[in-house]
C-alpha cells in the first residue's frame, strides 16, 4: 500500500435496501436487487466498503409513448405490449423493470386503478427481475392507482412511487401494508430530500424501506446540479446523517431522450455529426457521470446505453492495489 | 502546514517602508497569511525569504501552460476538491491522438479531422485542446517529420509522446510552440527534464501509481517545476483512487509533489466506451484527458460533461432581461417568451434561428433560473411575465396580440390571459419543437 495516501474517516454509510421478493420471501421474484452498503465517495476502494455494483432499470411503459426514433427502432415490435415489452429488456440485460403507468393519465386514456394493477401483474407474470412502479404524475390519479397496484403486487416487494412532499401518504401507507419499497422524489434541494425522509420514517416507514431521486437532469441540462446534490447528499450520509443515507436512483432516459443533442437530426445539424451515435452517448453519459455523484440505480432506454453503462462501472467496481 | 502571520513576519526585512501597500511589515504578513497578498508584492523580500515563503503560500495546485497564443491551454490552479465547495477554474483539456506512422495525404487528412473538432453548442465554442503526436513508429526521425507536418497545421497546442531519442530529436525543432512533454520516467527523467528545461517546455512526469510518482515529481522538481503528471493509467478505478489522493494531499496538506496538475490516458479501445470511461477523469480532477476518439458525435457529450462540471455553481449562466431581435423582424413576427438563464435563452434562440423564421425573444428576468425552476420559485408566473411584456413595450413594434409561452408552464394561461387581455398561446415544451410550431403558424413568414 502506498504511503502517500489520505484517508477520510466517515462514521456513516448508504443504507442498503433490496428490491424484489423470491418465492421464500413471499414474492415470485427469480432474482432479487441490492443496492447501497457504500461506505466511502463513489469508488474509492482505498478508502471504505463498495460492496454492491450499480444496477440498471430499464423503462417501459403501458401505453405506446411514441418514444425517439433511435428507441423506436428498438422497440417498434414490442412497444404496444408491456409484457413483451419488459422480456425485450431482460434480455438486453436489465436488472430491473421499471413501469411507467401513464396510460392511467386523465388526457392519455384514463386507465382505472384495476387496469394499471393487471399490466403491473402480467408483467411480474412474464420476467423474473424486480419491478419498479411509478404513477402518471397526475396526483389524483396516482394517489388512486399506486394503492391498488401495490395491493395486487402484495409481498413482491416492488419499488414504488413517486412519494414528494405534498404527496408522500397514500403511497407510503401503500407500501407499508403491502410490503414494498417507496421511491421519493425531491427537487434538488438537500433539505427538501432530508425533510421528506424524514416525513416517511414519521409514518412508521423506516430508512431501509426508502430509495431517492434527488430530481435528475440530463447532460448539459443542469445536470452539475444534481451531481453536486448527490455528492452533497453522499457526504452527509457519510458522516452520519441517516435521513441522507438512502441509496439513489436517477431517471435517465426521460431526462437524457429529450436534450436537443439526443433530437437534432444531422442533417439540421451537420457538425454534431451522427445523431444515433450521439444520442445514446447522450444516455450513456449522462448516467456515468451522476454514477460518479454517488447514484445506484439508473434508469435507462437503449440497450446500448445500458450496455456502455455496465462496462464502466464494472470497470470501477475492479478493486485496485494502491 | 500553513504558516501564521507571524513566520512569515520573521521573514521578512521588518523595515515598514510601505512599498508594498501595507502600513507596516507585519501587516503585510498577516495579509498574506490570509491569502489576501503574495509576496511579489514586497520589491525588498530576499531571495531565501523568497524561497521559503513561496514555497509554504504557493497555491496548492500550480498553473502550468501549454502551448502559445491563441493556442494556449492553461491547466491546474484548482483550489477544492469539490465544485460546490466553490468552482473548478480551468477545464480539463482534451488531447487527440495522432500516431506517428501516418504520413503523408493520411497525415493531413487526420490532422484536418482533429482541426475540425470544434463546435457550437448554447451559445458557446467548444473545442478539442490539443493534438498528441505518439511515437508508435519506434523511429526517432520519423517522429520528428511528424511532430513537424502536425506542428505545421495543427490549430491545438501539441503534447509530444516519444521515448527520450525521439522527444530529442523533436522539441528542439517545435519548441517555440511550447509543446508538452511526454515523459520522464525513472529510468530516463534525468535526460528529458534537461531537454525539457533547455527547450523551455512542461514535462509530464510518469510513474507507477503515487509513492513512485512522489518520489520522481520530488527529483524533478529540484531542476525544474513545470510539471504535469501522469499516474500511468492501468485501470480506471485505480486511476481515480491516485487522482483523488494525489489532489486530497496536494488540497488539504499542501503536499508539494502533488501540487500539479495531471494527466490521465484513456484506455478503452472503442471510441463510445472511451468517452463514456473519460467521464470519471474530468469529474476526478484530470487537467488533460488523451484519447484516441476523434467523431463529433463522441466527444460533444463529453465536451458538454466539461463544461457542466466547471460551471460556476455560485451563479448561474444568465443573460441580459431583454427583448430580443432574431432576423429581419418586423410586425408580423412572433413573440416568444422565456427566461432568462443561459441554458433556456439559448435553446430557445436557437431554434427560432433554425425555424428561419424571424422573431422576438422576451428573456423575463428569473435570476438566471429555468423555465420550471422559476415557475415553482414563483419568478416565472403570470404576474412577473405581464410587467416584463408591458414595460418593454413589445406589443407596440408588432401588429398582433399574441405571445408564446413555453408548453411547460401551459397551467399559466388562463391567469396571463385574464391580466394582460393578450392571446396567450401555448407553444411546444421543448424548443425543439419551436421549428415545426413556427412553420405550422407563421408559413407566411418563411424565408
Ligand atoms: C437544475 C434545476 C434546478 C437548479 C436551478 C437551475 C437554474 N438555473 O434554473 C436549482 C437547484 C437551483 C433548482 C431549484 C429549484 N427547483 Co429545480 N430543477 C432543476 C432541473 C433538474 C433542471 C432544470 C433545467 O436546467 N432545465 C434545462 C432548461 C434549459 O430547461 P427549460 O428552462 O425548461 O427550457 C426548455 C423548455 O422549457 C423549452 N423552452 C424554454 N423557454 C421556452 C419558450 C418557448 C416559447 C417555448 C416554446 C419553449 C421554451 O426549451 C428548453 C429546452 O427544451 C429540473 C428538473 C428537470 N430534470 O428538468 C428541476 C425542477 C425544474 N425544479 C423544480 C423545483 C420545484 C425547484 C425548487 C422550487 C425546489 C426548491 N428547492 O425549493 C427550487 C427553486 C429555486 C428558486 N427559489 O429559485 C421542479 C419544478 C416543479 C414542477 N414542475 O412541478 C423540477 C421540475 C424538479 C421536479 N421534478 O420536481 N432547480
Ligand atoms: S514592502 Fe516589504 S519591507 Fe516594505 S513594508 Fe511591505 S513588507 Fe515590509
Amino acid at each position: 500500500m502506498a504511503t502517500n495516501m489520505l484517508k477520510e474517516r466517515y462514521s456513516g454509510k448508504i443504507n442498503t435496501v433490496t428490491i424484489g421478493a423470491t418465492k421464500e420471501q413471499g414474492g415470485t421474484r427469480t432474482s432479487t436487487v441490492t443496492v447501497g452498503g457504500d461506505s466511502t465517495m463513489p469508488f474509492l476502494h482505498f478508502e471504505g466498503e463498495m460492496p454492491l455494483k450499480p444496477v440498471v432499470a430499464m423503462e417501459i411503459q403501458d401505453i405506446n409513448p411514441e418514444w425517439h426514433p433511435v428507441l423506436n427502432e428498438v422497440y417498434a415490435d414490442v412497444i404496444n405490449d408491456p409484457v413483451a415489452w419488459a422480456k425485450k429488456c431482460v434480455e438486453f440485460g436489465a436488472d430491473l423493470i421499471y413501469i411507467k403507468l401513464a396510460g392511467a393519465h386523465p388526457d392519455s386514456g384514463n386507465k382505472s386503478p384495476e387496469e394499471c394493477a393487471k399490466v403491473v401483474k402480467d408483467v411480474l407474470a412474464a420476467v423474473g427481475v424486480p419491478v419498479i412502479v411509478v404513477g402518471c404524475g397526475e396526483e389524483e390519479k396516482d394517489n388512486a392507482v399506486l394503492p391498488v397496484v401495490a395491493e395486487a403486487a402484495t409481498g413482491e416487494n416492488l419499488l414504488i412511487g413517486l412519494a414528494k412532499q405534498d404527496n408522500y401518504k397514500s403511497v407510503t401507507a401503500a407500501a407499508m401494508v403491502h410490503k414494498h419499497k417507496v421511491l421519493a422524489q425531491s427537487p434538488l434541494d438537500i433539505n427538501i430530500c432530508k425533510q421528506l425522509n424524514i416525513l416517511i420514517s414519521e409514518l412508521g416507514f423506516g430508512p431501509e424501506n426508502v430509495i431517492i431521486d434527488p430530481s435528475t437532469a440530463a447532460l448539459g441540462y443542469g445536470i452539475e446540479y444534481t451531481y453536486s446534490i448527490l455528492e452533497r447528499g453522499r457526504l452527509g450520509a457519510l458522516q452520519g446523517d441517516k435521513m441522507l443515507s438512502q441509496p439513489v436512483i436517477c431517471q435517465v432516459g426521460y431526462e437524457a431522450w429529450r436534450a436537443k443533442e439526443a433530437n437534432a437530426t444531422e442533417e439540421d445539424f451537420p457538425n454534431w455529426g451522427n445523431q444515433a451515435e450521439r444520442a445514446i452517448l447522450w444516455e450513456a453519459m449522462t448516467a456515468a457521470g451522476l454514477l460518479q455523484g454517488g447514484a445506484h440505480i439508473m434508469v435507462l432506454r437503449h440497450p446500448e446505453a445500458v450496455r456502455l453503462f455496465k462496462a464502466n462501472a464494472e470497470a470501477l467496481m475492479v478493486k485496485p492495489e494502491i | 502546514m500553513a504558516l501564521t502571520g507571524l513566520d512569515i513576519f520573521k521573514q521578512l526585512p521588518k523595515t515598514n517602508c510601505k512599498d508594498c501597500g501595507s502600513p507596516t511589515c507585519l501587516a503585510f504578513a498577516m495579509a498574506m497569511a490570509n491569502g489576501k497578498a503574495s509576496l511579489d508584492m514586497c520589491p525588498h523580500a530576499t531571495e531565501a525569504a523568497k524561497e521559503t515563503l513561496g514555497a509554504a503560500t504557493a497555491p496548492p495546485v500550480k498553473t502550468v501552460k501549454v502551448g502559445v497564443g491563441e493556442q494556449e491551454v492553461v491547466l491546474g490552479d484548482e483550489t477544492v476538491l469539490f465544485r460546490h465547495d466553490k468552482t473548478f477554474y480551468h477545464p480539463t483539456a482534451l488531447a487527440i491522438q495522432i500516431s506517428d506512422k501516418l504520413s503523408g495525404a493520411e497525415l493531413d487528412a487526420k490532422i484536418e479531422k482533429v482541426n475540425a473538432l470544434v463546435m457550437d453548442r448554447v451559445g458557446q465554442r467548444i473545442a478539442v485542446d490539443m493534438i498528441a503526436i505518439t511515437n508508435c513508429s519506434g523511429d526517432a526521425a520519423t517522429f520528428k517529420a511528424a511532430v513537424e507536418a502536425v506542428a505545421a497545421k495543427a490549430n491545438f497546442a501539441l503534447l509530444l509522446v516519444a521515448d527520450v531519442a525521439g522527444l530529442e530529436a523533436a522539441v528542439p525543432a517545435v519548441a517555440a510552440k511550447k509543446p508538452l512533454i511526454h515523459a520522464a520516467t525513472a529510468e530516463n527523467w534525468e535526460k528529458v527534464v534537461a531537454l525539457a528545461k533547455a527547450n523551455n517546455c512542461p514535462v509530464v512526469v510518469k510513474g507507477n501509481g503515487l509513492d513512485d510518482v512522489a518520489a520522481l515529481v520530488e527529483k524533478v522538481a529540484k531542476e525544474y517545476k513545470e510539471i504535469v503528471i501522469d499516474f500511468g493509467n492501468t485501470a480506471p478505478a485505480k486511476t481515480l483512487g491516485d487522482m483523488v489522493n494525489a489532489r486530497r494531499l496536494a488540497i488539504k496538506k499542501k503536499f508539494r509533489p502533488f501540487g500539479y496538475p495531471m494527466l490521465a490516458c484513456a484506455l478503452a479501445a472503442d471510441p463510445k466506451e472511451e468517452v463514456v470511461e473519460a467521464v470519471t477523469y474530468v469529474a476526478k480532477y484530470a487537467s488533460i484527458v488523451c484519447l484516441k476518439a476523434d467523431e463529433k458525435h463522441h466527444l460533444l457529450p463529453l465536451m458538454a460533461w466539461r463544461m457542466n462540471i466547471y460551471t460556476d455553481p455560485q451563479k448561474p449562466m444568465a443573460v441580459e432581461a431583454k427583448v430580443y431581435e432574431i432576423g429581419d423582424v418586423g410586425p408580423d413576427c412572433p413573440v416568444y417568451v422565456c427566461t432568462n438563464f443561459a441554458l433556456t435563452y439559448f435553446a430557445v434562440e436557437g431554434e427560432v434561428v433554425g425555424s428561419k423564421i424571424p422573431g422576438y425573444i422576451v428573456a423575463v428576468d428569473t435570476d438566471g433560473a429555468s423555465v420550471l425552476t422559476a415557475w415553482a420559485a414563483g419568478k416565472f408566473v403570470a404576474e412577473p411575465i405581464y410587467e416584463t411584456i408591458k414595460a418593454c413595450g413589445i406589443m407596440d413594434k408588432v401588429n398582433h396580440n399574441n405571445i408564446v409561452i413555453p408548453g411547460y408552464v401551459a397551467i399559466i394561461t388562463g391567469k396571463l390571459k385574464e391580466i394582460s387581455g393578450l392571446d396567450v398561446i401555448v407553444g411546444p415544451q421543448e424548443a425543439v419543437g419551436i421549428p415545426a410550431f413556427a412553420k405550422a403558424r407563421y408559413p407566411q413568414l418563411m424565408k
